[in-house]
């Protein structure tokens, strides 16, 4: 991604000591360009809702600065607030109001003048317009959590923050979930959303971040990352040792192991053709012999809990 | 100033009552009749007048103020103290509104309920007595600011109390017991020395006093003493809910 101009949210050597003294956020420096959507990853405890709050104004950050849209979060913190959604990890709802009525709230809350097609427009979006005139306390969780969204984009954000939406979701609601984002982006807005599930970061996001203890460990677009996740490698236990690799098989690139009993061939599978086939051929064609085969792929979850494990 | 926000807070604030309509509405208005009925009818037959009125024309004043303070406390603490114990006070923090803004919604709200409680009761007096009122418009100014500040102190109860006990042990042992001693139902010159003089140190005594004044021109104390003291006594509460904010105080970590 470019790195534009003018990003929708620049975060600035941010840091966040809670009371007692405890680091929560380590130096994050942080840029996301209008319309894409980010995962944040991290274990329990890394930071995420806690970076999250500071860009929201819930928490107050310790040093650093952050701009939305170009605008300082204290400064001016009615400009940015009123174009920041956020969803909370935590289902915290009013119990006696009406879900017409705490959605309308949240639009006006954010200075927004009374609009109830808009706000039919979201119940509907979220399959809630049935249930307007309910008590918030008479919804299951899902529902809740869909009143949740459906506040946060009452008074039609440009970004959105959603802090894990599919925590307790089941699997419908899941995909209703990821489509509501789709939507969203389609429409232009910028979405962050945490979340524990590495497939809903390989299904939606534009880019991956990983934070964990309090800092930025990895930040990269997603099909990178896929890219990565894409190689596979077979490994050939060989027979006899070899000294080297024949020359007339230099063109697969592969490495042998120091006793030259392991031969190791990467490759893609993206790739139409993986060139297995021709290098087994090959391989008899040398008169090379194995004993055996596998193959091995690093899979996003691997690249996470390595780089959390190294980082800790 | 964000208008619709402080709208919002306002109108919310004005339905929760709503909904405990029983609780905010009726049930003072039932506690007022026992009051006349117990001390106006009953007790205050044998008694003489207070200062040239009867008894129960006098306890009036006393009565609303009772209401006024309870009332406004309990009205705002709550309002600000769930939002915070259930988390939903998350949308306010990340919402567009300030200080002030906040202030506005919730302390209005919870003021505009309380003068609305005074006047109930004010008119279920006017079916147990006859009631009369010298000074309609300075009994209004009593009442509004009464209503204000203790809304403004209740507010700040609120952002302080991190658990229900702190939330309900200022109202019950601190100000109940300071409306009674403070000549809502005598006057203190019926009390002998050194109460008399220790009456003048609650600051109850004060607004009682004005209210009383503006019904029936008979005071404890000067007018003018009255309001100054209840001017006083708000401006330190802005103070304290100005600076609470400023520095986030058990909001904003
Ligand atoms: N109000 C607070 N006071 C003190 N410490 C806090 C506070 N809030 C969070 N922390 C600490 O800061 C760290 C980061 O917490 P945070 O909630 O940001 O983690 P998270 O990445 O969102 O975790 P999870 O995946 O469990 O939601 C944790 O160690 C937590 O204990
Ligand atoms: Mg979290």
């Amino acid at each position: 991604m470019k790195s534009d101009e003018n990003p929708i949210l620049r975060i600035t050597a941010l840091n966040k000591f809670y009371s007692g003294g405890f680091q929560a956020l380590k130096d994050i420096n942080l840029q996301i360009e209008r319309g894409e959507i980010l995962a944040l990853l991290g274990p329990n405890g890394a930071g995420k809702t806690t970076l999250i709050s500071v860009v929201c104004g819930i928490v107050n950050p310790s040093s650093g600065s952050v701009s939305v849209d170009g605008f300082d979060i204290i400064k001016d913190f009615r400009k940015t607030r009123s174009i920041i959604g956020l969803v909370p990890q935590e289902l915290t709802t009013d119990s006696f109001e009406t879900v017409f009525n705490t959605v309308s709230f949240s639009r006006g809350l954010f200075g927004k003048p009374p609009s109830p097609s808009h706000i039919e427009k979201v119940l509907r979006s979220l399959s809630l317009w049935d249930k307007k005139d309910n008590m918030i306390m008479t919804l299951s969780g899902g529902m809740k959590r869909r009143v949740l969204i459906a506040k946060a984009l009452s008074h039609e954000p440009t970004v959105l923050f959603l802090d894990e939406p599919t925590a307790g979701v089941d699997v419908s609601l899941r995909k209703d979930m990821w489509q509501i984002v789709r939507e969203l982006k389609e429409e232009g807005v910028t979405i962050i959303l945490t979340t524990h599930y590495i497939e809903e970061a390989e299904e939606i996001a534009d880019r991956v971040g990983v934070i964990n203890n309090g800092e930025i460990i990895l930040i990269e677009e997603k099909d990178k990352l896929m890219e990565k996740l894409g190689k596979k490698q077979l490994i050939l236990d060989l027979r006899d040792s070899l000294a080297s690799v024949p020359d007339s098989m230099a063109d697969y690139n592969l490495e042998l192991s120091e006793d030259g009993m392991q031969l190791t061939y990467t490759f893609n599978t993206q790739r139409d053709r993986t060139g297995i086939t021709a290098l087994i051929d090959d391989l008899k064609l040398a008169d090379i012999a194995f004993r055996d085969l596998n193959t091995t792929q690093s899979s996003l979850e691997d690249i996470f809990v390595n780089l959390v494990e190294e980082s800790s | 100033m964000n208008i619709y926000g402080i709208m919002a807070i306002y109108k919310f604030e004005m339905a929760r009552t709503r909904r405990t309509l029983v609780q905010s509405i009726v049930a003072p208005v039932i506690t007022t009749s026992l009051y006349f009925i117990v001390f106006g009818a009953a007790i205050g037959s044998r008694i003489d007048q207070v200062d040239g009125i009867s008894y129960g024309a006098f306890i009036v004043p006393g009565l609303i103020m009772l209401n006024l303070l309870t009332n406004s406390i309990s009205n705002a603490s709550f309002g600000i103290y769930f939002p915070k114990f259930v988390g939903t006070v998350y949308e306010m923090l990340s919402a567009p509104v300030s200080t002030l803004e906040v202030i506005l919604g919730y302390v209005g709200a919870a003021a505009s309920k309380a003068v609305i409680l005074g006047i109930i009761i004010l008119i279920t007096a006017g079916f147990f007595i006859d009631l009369q009122i010298a000074h309609p418009v300075m009994m209004m100014v009593f009442i509004l600011l009464t209503a204000l500040s203790f809304s403004l102190f209740g507010f700040i109860l609120g952002i302080w109390a991190d658990n229900f006990e702190k939330l309900s042990v200022v109202p019950t042992l601190l100000v109940t017991p300071l409306v009674f001693l403070g000549g809502s139902f005598y006057s203190t010159d019926m009390l002998p020395e050194p109460w008399q003089t220790v009456s003048h140190f609650n600051p109850v005594l004060y607004l009682v006093s004005g209210l009383r004044w503006s019904f029936y021109e008979i005071s404890e104390v000067s007018v003018m003493l009255s309001l100054a003291s209840i001017l006083i006594f708000m401006f330190s509460c802005l103070a304290v809910v100005y600076y609470l904010f400023k520095t986030g105080y058990k909001l904003r970590s």
